[in-house]
């Protein structure tokens, strides 16, 4: 099968919406070269550098009848335009009674590894998630960047494309043939016995390295890709959860009130996944600080190949404790 | 107030009056039910600034569009909502407009091209760019009007959607409705202009200032900024100088820091008692019509009551319905 960079699998993605939906239409402060080519200025859109205002723009557009594109570019950019995105984008169809929808795609690069420091390094997805009204994805691979791309393009609600910066030039396997990948869906990257390792993005293939290593070792780690974050895959969370009794979550952002802790919460809430649980759940995540410039700094804040197999040592070391007589 | 009639026909200008008075009889019947804890939350009354909606949603064809603002029954009522619909969505039923999900800060009619009232102050403006850039994109020859306040035109999205609007050549008319205070605030102490019309310059539209209880001051300077919008001449910024009669919310108890007399001298310049003196003067109409026109707007505001209390309240399980669009 024919490869494509993690970029060349979103810009496919976009050219074939557009191409078959004309109401499609894409702004961002700088537009993407092989888009404006194809589709001309009126389609994409150069704006000012006012996220607080294309963002609002997407949304009345979308209430008319468009399905506008809005591009942030660092997710970090989109912090300005918090109201348009919380107070408008996530609410506006639930408080007007659901009259009309609100078909938008936002797309914002997460992660870190540039040596860009704080304000272009960030992987706050849990603070969307954390508002009811948005639907939002994190692919690992080309593979799920299009399919998943070409499912939200398609939905009729607001939906954040996170897109993970550190595999901008990664490539995999993409099909010539369309397809499309449900929202919602979990991915089983690797198929394991011993633990289960819930990563996502640059962690998914951190985890399956790590995984590779300690098979020599006779151990079998399953990592799970849940891909989208809203809505989450519980069911198949807590399926290989359920299979291994034991569970890591690698996350390039930091633990507190993370998507790891959903992740954690959602394992040990029930009851069947809980009673199944040999060993308490283990996090690797980034520490909480804003992330830093000196690449010794920044490779120490976030978690690694490294980090993720002494997490998994250290959960098939655990015992549960026997419950208090 | 010297602005001379628009030429509009006699039906027309009476309509005018009788929308007006349907918003403000509207609000004195939803101030008093909020009292009386039938209407819940917050209510905030239009009445005074009744011809800034009128007299703008009167140069609008159905196909046009609007975005309203925390105060926005008057914009609803203008631009052809129901009533009924209205009430019970004040009321809390199931047949209000969002399905008791919204109240009295989130009334909208995507139907007639009213995207909404907006509870956080400037948020709508930049909404209602991309319905103007629908409107450009659409080649119908639409137009998209942001009504907003004084306190709004000082925050960052009337900067940012000005200068976007005014590039793109965007039909919009942006409509400041400057009552001279942000809740409280007095406008002096927030902006050091005394005009914010005069911010038109800065963005290469253009900007005017009208006497905003005058409605046919501010219906012709809607018409030739609608004139100029569909055009493709792009947008244009009116500056509506009229005052909240009423304390910014009906909340009892609300301290109300104006001036008294300050009150009194604006109630004297009240925008429907001098359409009703233009309208009689022209001989457009006489004490019987007028009696009619009260008949009318009361009557149907006495049916949107009674459709209120009649519809039944949401049911609890319905807090999750329309979470996510299918």
């Amino acid at each position: 099968m024919r490869e494509l960079t993690y970029n060349e699998a979103a810009i496919e993605a976009l050219v074939e919406e557009m191409r078959r939906d004309p109401k499609i239409f894409y702004m961002s402060t700088d537009p993407i070269g092989p888009l404006l080519k194809e589709f001309g200025a009126e389609r994409v859109r150069a704006t000012p550098i006012t996220e607080a205002a294309f963002t609002g723009m997407a949304i009345g557009a979308a209430g008319c009848g468009f399905r506008p594109i809005a591009d942030w570019r660092q997710v970090t950019f989109c912090f300005v335009a918090m109201d348009q995105i919380v107070n408008q984008a996530a609410k506006i169809h639930y408080m007007f009674g659901g009259q009309v929808h609100f078909p938008i795609l936002f797309r914002a690069a997460v992660g870190g590894g540039g040596q860009v420091a704080a304000q272009h390094s960030q992987s706050p997805y849990s603070m969307f998630m954390n508002v009811a009204g948005l639907k939002m994805f994190l692919p690992s691979t080309p593979y799920d960047m299009k399919g998943l791309l070409k499912t939200a393009i398609r939905d009729n609600n607001p939906v954040i494309s996170f897109e993970s910066s550190r595999l901008n030039t990664r490539k995999g396997p993409v099909p010539e043939e369309g397809y499309t990948i449900p929202l919602g869906k979990a991915d089983i990257k690797r198929d394991g016995n011993d633990v289960t390792v819930i990563a996502l993005a640059w962690l998914v293939h951190e985890a399956l390295a790590a995984a590779e290593e300690l098979a020599k070792e006779g151990i079998s780690v399953e990592v799970v890709d849940p891909r989208t974050l809203v809505p989450l895959d519980t069911e198949g969370i807590r399926r290989s959860v359920q299979k291994t009794g034991r569970l890591v979550i690698a996350d390039e952002a930091g633990p507190t009130a993370g998507f790891s802790a959903e992740v954690a919460a959602v394992v040990t809430e029930d009851a069947t996944t809980f009673a199944r649980l040999a060993a308490p759940v283990k996090r690797v995540c980034a520490l909480q600080v804003p992330i830093p410039y000196s690449p010794v700094l920044e490779n120490h804040v976030f978690p690694d190949r490294k980090r993720i197999i002494a997490g998994i040592r250290e959960v098939l070391q655990a015992r549960k404790p026997a419950a208090a007589a | 107030m010297q602005t001379l009639s628009p030429n509009l026909p006699p039906e027309e200008q009476r309509e005018m009056l009788r929308r007006m008075l349907t918003i403000r009889r509207f609000e004195e019947r939803a101030s008093a039910d909020y009292l009386a804890g039938k209407i819940y939350g917050v209510v905030h009354c239009y009445i005074g600034e009744e011809a800034v909606a009128v007299g703008v949603c009167s140069a609008l064809g159905p196909g046009d569009r609007i975005i309203s603002t925390h105060r926005g029954h008057g914009h609803c009522i203008a631009k052809g909502a129901d009533l009924n619909r209205m009430m019970a969505e004040l009321y809390g039923r199931q047949t209000g407009y969002c399905k008791g999900k919204g109240g009295s800060m989130h009334i909208a009619d995507f139907g007639i091209g009213m995207l909404g009232a907006n509870g956080i102050v400037a948020g709508g403006l930049a909404i209602v760019t991309g319905a103007g850039l629908a409107a450009q994109m659409e080649s119908k020859g639409g137009v998209a009007v942001s009504f907003f306040g004084d306190g709004a035109a000082n925050a960052g999205p009337f900067h940012e959607c000005l200068n976007i609007a005014a590039t793109w050549k965007l039909p919009m008319l942006y409509v400041c409705e400057n009552n001279l205070y942000a809740a409280q605030t007095p406008a002096a102490a927030t902006h050091a202009l005394s005009d914010i019309a005069t911010r038109a310059a800065g963005y290469g539209i253009p900007g005017v200032v009208v006497d905003g209880n005058d409605i046919f001051a501010v219906y012709q300077a809607a018409n030739r900024a609608v004139d100029r919008a569909r055009s493709g001449g792009g947008p244009s910024l009116i500056e509506c100088k009229t005052y909240r009669w009423r304390a910014h919310t009906e909340r009892r108890g609300q301290p109300d820091l104006r001036d008294p007399a300050e009150v009194e001298a604006w109630k004297a310049k009240d925008p429907i008692a001098w359409l009703e003196q233009q309208l009689r003067e022209q001989g457009y109409l006489d004490d019987a019509g007028m009696g009619a026109i009260e008949r009318d707007v009361m009557s149907a505001l006495e049916a949107a009551v009674a459709f209120a209390e009649a519809s039944p309240f949401p049911l609890p399980e319905q807090a999750t319905d329309d979470a996510f669009a299918a």
